[in-house]
């Protein structure tokens, strides 16, 4: 039978897989000690578990172990990331790249960096959430030490050219950083393959725990440097100081391995409920799909129900299905996704969104009963809409001198 | 966010959803807010020539859970006012029966606008001065 609530936020963060809790249950009780204690088996232990899910991890992304510090999350990784370099490359410039559409944790940062004396560009997006190379290209100054772009949109799953992004910062003696936290675990994602010289991910977004992610930082060709962001006992390399979250490593470690096992398994099982998500819905009138549906996350789908607004149509069935929205009610700002916006949407259209994110999880049954839920909600609402009366009739709402309020 | 039963229940079962004939001389209709800011409300009200009270009163509503609410519910105590009762709903009064939270009160808002704005349009229609109201604080 049908399980009630649906989850299909899978986006914001997913289920833990009962092996990674596995895993990491004995790093809780029994095994509990500190990675660095050197002088008692406790710590061994401890220290000898990390270096697994080091590898673990370091394997999923084809990197080398040593590369790979651990963080809280990705947010962190993704400030250690943009400020380290900032710090560490004064000398050689004070300029940064990135897109209006990152996510906040890397905007915010660039601010941040604005207000200690840095230079940021904000690269607007094509239509489809990609960047236009030549628009990169020609943003580049000979004080650019940073290029951060997105891996893939969490709001559109669309996928950057990461590869052309590289080659492009390669040619100019720039760093390339992503934050591919949507995108690890989930596509094949190779820092060697695709230029990268810094990665943020995380592992509550690949069915690992909270509080534990990564940055990747090059070694070799070129050899990257951040400065620390946290001083204390000089862990990782002296990049990150703190205990090391011993059980939450482990079970990272233990995400990226089934990530990489199941991937192929997963994406193709996942891709295949996606699109048939995707076409039942957009056989609703006026239903659009927001972002490239060629370069994309295989199991994301935006959509924009057009005369219905998105907090409203959420309301119809979110006591049964977990979804989110880019109408402004459900976020705190009031304001419309600032990401359906810079692909040129109106504010209509962006208050119209609804974001799936399904997952390994993510059964046949649920998608039917999601189909279902949403087409009748947007239609009862349709009915219900002032807008879709116009619409039927024929009248041009642009015509309408609407009083903004 | 949690809503308060009563939003759900009108978000439910909306009362008066529909279209009153806004040709007719004795129907107003009050078309507030912007489809960019995420609600646009329609209302109307039929209003009996001869003893100014209000017949029916029917709503449209694109936005959230509560700004339909709002509307259901002004709709519903428009129904058996009369032009000049009607006019005294105020937006406070709708913020307490649906237990709107402070993000939401500009629903209320509207909703009393809608009223303002379809009474005003029975009043042209009908040969008499549109009332001048001052402009809402909360938007």
């Amino acid at each position: 039978m049908l399980k009630l609530p649906i989850y299909l936020d899978n986006n914001a963060t997913t289920p833990m897989d009962p092996r990674v809790l596995e895993a990491m249950t004995p790093y809780f009780l029994n095994h509990f000690g500190n990675a660095a204690s050197r002088n008692h088996p406790f710590g061994w232990e401890a220290e000898e578990a990390v270096d697994y899910a080091r590898e673990q991890v370091a394997k999923l992304i084809g990197a080398d172990p040593k590369e790979i510090i651990f963080t809280s999350g990705a947010t962190e990784a993704d400030n250690l990331a943009i400020k380290g370099v900032f710090e560490m490359y004064a000398s050689k410039g004070n300029h940064i790249i990135t897109a209006t559409t990152e996510h906040k944790a890397v905007l915010d940062t660039c601010k941040h960096i604005e207000k200690q004396g840095g230079e940021v560009t904000y690269l607007n997006v094509q239509p489809d959430g990609l960047i236009d190379l030549k628009a990169l290209e020609a943003a580049i100054k000979p004080s650019t030490v940073l290029i951060a772009l997105m891996y893939a949109n969490n709001e559109i799953g669309s996928v950057m050219p990461i590869k052309e992004i590289s080659a492009i910062a390669r040619k100019h003696g720039v760093l390339v950083f992503t934050d591919a936290t949507q995108a690890v675990g989930k596509i094949p994602v190779d820092v060697n393959k695709d230029g990268i010289d810094l990665m943020a991910f995380t592992a509550h977004k690949m069915y690992g725990p909270k509080g534990v992610g990564a940055l990747y930082v090059r070694r070799k060709n070129p050899r990257v440097k951040v400065t620390a962001q946290m001083d204390g006992g000089g862990h990782e390399r002296g990049m990150r100081s703190g205990t090391l979250n011993v059980p939450g490593i482990v079970g990272f470690g233990k995400a990226c391995e089934l990530c990489q096992l199941e991937m192929e398994s997963d994406t193709q099982r996942i891709s295949k409920l996606r699109d048939k998500l995707e076409s039942s819905l957009l056989k609703l009138e006026e239903a659009y799909v927001n972002g490239s549906t060629e370069h994309r996350l295989p199991h994301v789908s935006n959509i924009s129900f057009k005369h219905v607004e998105g907090e409203g149509l959420l309301m119809g069935f979110n006591k049964n299905i977990a979804l989110s929205s880019g109408s402004a009610c459900t976020s705190a700002s009031l304001e419309p996704s600032y990401v359906l916006k810079a692909l040129g949407l109106g504010d209509d259209l962006a208050h119209s969104s609804l974001r799936f994110g399904l997952g390994r999880f993510t059964t046949e049954e649920q998608i039917d009963y999601t189909i279902k839920a949403i087409s009748e909600t947007v239609n009862k609402l349709r009915d219900m809409s002032p807008l879709w009366e116009m619409y039927k009739e024929g009248i041009d709402l642009n015509s309408i001198e609407w009083a903004a309020h | 966010m949690a809503y308060s039963e009563k939003v759900i229940d009108h978000y439910q079962n909306p009362k008066n959803v529909g279209t009153l004939d806004k040709a007719s001389k004795n129907v107003g209709t009050g078309l507030v807010g912007a489809p960019e800011c995420g609600d646009v409300m329609r209302l109307q009200i039929q209003v009996d020539d001869a003893t100014g009270m209000i017949t029916d009163a029917k709503f449209k509503t694109f936005g959230c859970g509560s700004a339909i609410a709002s509307s259901s519910l002004a709709t519903e105590w428009l129904k058996g006012k009369s032009v000049d009762e009607a006019l005294k709903i105020d937006n406070m009064t709708i913020v307490e029966e649906l237990n709107l939270p402070p993000v939401k009160i500009h629903c209320s808002v509207l909703a009393e606008d809608a009223i303002k704005a379809a009474i005003n349009d029975y009043r042209e229609k009908n040969g008499m001065d549109k009332i001048k109201f001052e402009e809402s604080v909360v938007h």
